[in-house]
């Protein structure tokens, strides 16, 4: 009984992995047919960067301020905590950064995208996309999959940005770091490898977790025994939870490619 | 009256189901050219379906769809898109919430035709003026009323300049009064553009005086076919009930027929 349960999980695991693989396949292959989809992906880096980038900036911020605190204190045991500055950097920019600026992202956009599309599928907008000989995929997800790309890596260096600055109010501010010190550590840190992974884990997670957002949505129509608001809500949730655990995994790929 | 010989649109042996449950069980129907045709029927009859299966929303799993004696899907064949030279005006209406009235209409124009742009402004702003809507067309669908986005929707349906348009319950809940002008802009619309039209409704008594075919569909199969004098002489108890029931509705609902004689009173 047990190993046929853990049998569906996996046929359903594999199963849904692949249909995601072909949504995706079928939203590149939209691209080369959809008229205005620069314009609209700019549109889309527009909604998502205004919609995301205060609690980016905040939460980075916290990040930073917590990464000060804990990461002197701990230096300050070993007598250096001259080299606050490199640790807030390497941390942000290698780790923290990519992931929780993704994680803020999908808490406040993706879930938003899948809801959206979810509405749009039940009240037959997409429908309507389809009878106007419209491909829907290249209208509705083509340009929100384009602008992840460029979207997360940005928001992810405004989230390293204020938590580099969390970092001195903690580490200068309140520990009596001086300044100097602090800034000299962290401009000596970082290398080009580190800002590049930073920017392809970014990247990616955008890819997937904004894929995986709208595959909920465009099919919560699907979803057995559940329709109108219900499908919504279950697709909405079953997005955020997916795109986290993708974020994490991706993450422990990534950083060991790297590594 | 308008009705020519050669269908535009001929459905043969049209089937569909989900699961054990028939809904279309054999369906054959010709739309003459230029003609408006209704199909009427219960709640639950498959009258939706049977229009999504001719927009090609639904696959049927058997039957023949012809568009001016093209085929647009064969029995388990492939999704049949209904294409440019037909419209669907669902019965929410399917605004994109997030475009206004005037880019909604533009929309399969600056998407499916190369257009200029001046020329895709022009025609959007002449399909909305058509409607009496020249003055909304910022307005977001939430910004506008029932009645008036499904003004929006018939002009972004009619702003390609279709063949053929399928209504799917276009007066679903408006009022009396509102159903009534719907109706009378359809058959207007008609006049002017001179579409062909497949009418999904609920509504017997603007169906029979809007339409110049009638089709009755009940148990998944077209129950009854003719024009609505030959609906009106009908001895089908089925016919009859539904007639009744228009009777009394007429009879009853004020500004819906009036004084004013059933049949012909949107075509004079």
């Amino acid at each position: 009984m047990i190993l046929e349960d853990i049998g569906h999980e996996a046929l359903s695991f594999v199963g849904g992995v692949g249909d995601l693989a072909l949504f995706g396949i079928r939203v590149l292959g939209s691209i080369p047919a959809t008229r205005g989809l620069f314009r609209r992906a700019l549109r889309a880096v527009h909604e998502v960067g205004i919609r995301c980038l205060p609690v980016v900036a905040i939460v980075g911020l916290f990040t930073g301020i917590v990464l000060g605190l804990e990461g002197y204190h701990t230096l300050a045991r070993l007598g250096s905590e001259s080299v606050l500055g490199s640790l807030v950097l390497l941390s942000l920019v290698r780790e923290l950064g990519p992931v929780l600026a993704a994680l803020m992202i999908i808490g406040q956009s993706g879930s938003a995208l899948a809801a959206e599309l979810g509405i749009q599928r039940n009240s037959e907008q997409i429908d309507a996309l389809g009878t106007m000989g419209i491909n829907a995929l290249g209208f509705l997800a083509a340009p929100r999959l384009i602008a992840s790309i460029f979207v997360y890596p940005i928001l992810t260096l405004a989230f390293n940005a204020s938590g580099i600055i969390g970092g001195a109010i903690s580490g200068c501010l309140v520990m009596g770091l001086d300044p100097g010190v602090y800034r000299t550590s962290a401009e000596g840190a970082l290398g080009s490898g580190d800002l590049a992974e930073c920017l392809v884990k970014s990247a990616v997670f955008g890819v997937l977790t904004v894929a995986i957002c709208m595959h909920q949505g465009y099919t919560a129509h699907l979803r057995v025994g559940v329709s109108g608001a219900r499908s919504v809500s279950l697709s909405t949730t079953r997005a955020v939870v997916l795109a986290c655990v993708t974020v994490l995994a991706a993450d422990a790929l990534i950083t060991s490619a790297f590594l | 009256m308008k009705s020519s010989s050669r269908p535009l649109l001929k459905v043969s042996g049209l089937r569909k189901a989900f699961g054990d449950h028939v809904v279309l069980a054999r369906i054959d129907l010709s739309v003459p050219r230029g003609t408006i045709v209704s199909v009427l029927g219960r709640s639950g009859a498959g009258k939706s379906v049977f229009l999504k299966c001719l927009a090609g929303l639904i696959v049927p799993d058997a039957g023949q769809i012809l568009l001016d004696g093209r085929s647009s899907g064969t029995s388990g064949g492939q999704r049949t898109p209904s294409g440019p030279r037909a419209s669907f005006l669902f019965q929410g209406n399917a605004l994109l919430d997030s475009l206004t009235a005037f880019e909604n209409v533009a929309l399969p124009l600056a998407q499916t035709t190369s257009l200029s742009p001046d020329e895709i402004v022009s025609r959007a702003e002449g399909a909305l003026d058509r409607l009496g809507l020249g003055a909304f067309g910022r307005h977001y669908p939430s910004q506008l009323s029932g009645g008036m986005q499904k003004r929006v929707a018939l002009a972004r349906a009619l702003v390609t300049e279709p063949e053929i348009v399928l209504f799917d319950e276009p007066t679903a809940g408006l009022d009396p009064l509102s159903r009534n002008a719907v109706f009378e802009l359809i058959v207007r619309l008609r006049q002017d553009l001179g579409f062909t039209a497949v009418i999904v409704t609920h509504d017997v008594v603007e169906a029979l005086e809007a339409s110049d075919r009638v089709a009755l569909l009940d148990q998944g199969h077209i129950r009854f076919e003719g024009d609505p004098e030959s609906f009106m002489a009908s001895r089908d108890p089925m016919v009859s009930d539904l007639r009744d029931s228009a009777g009394a509705l007429a009879r009853h609902v004020a500004g819906i027929t009036g004084v004013t004689p059933l049949a012909g009173r949107f075509l004079t």
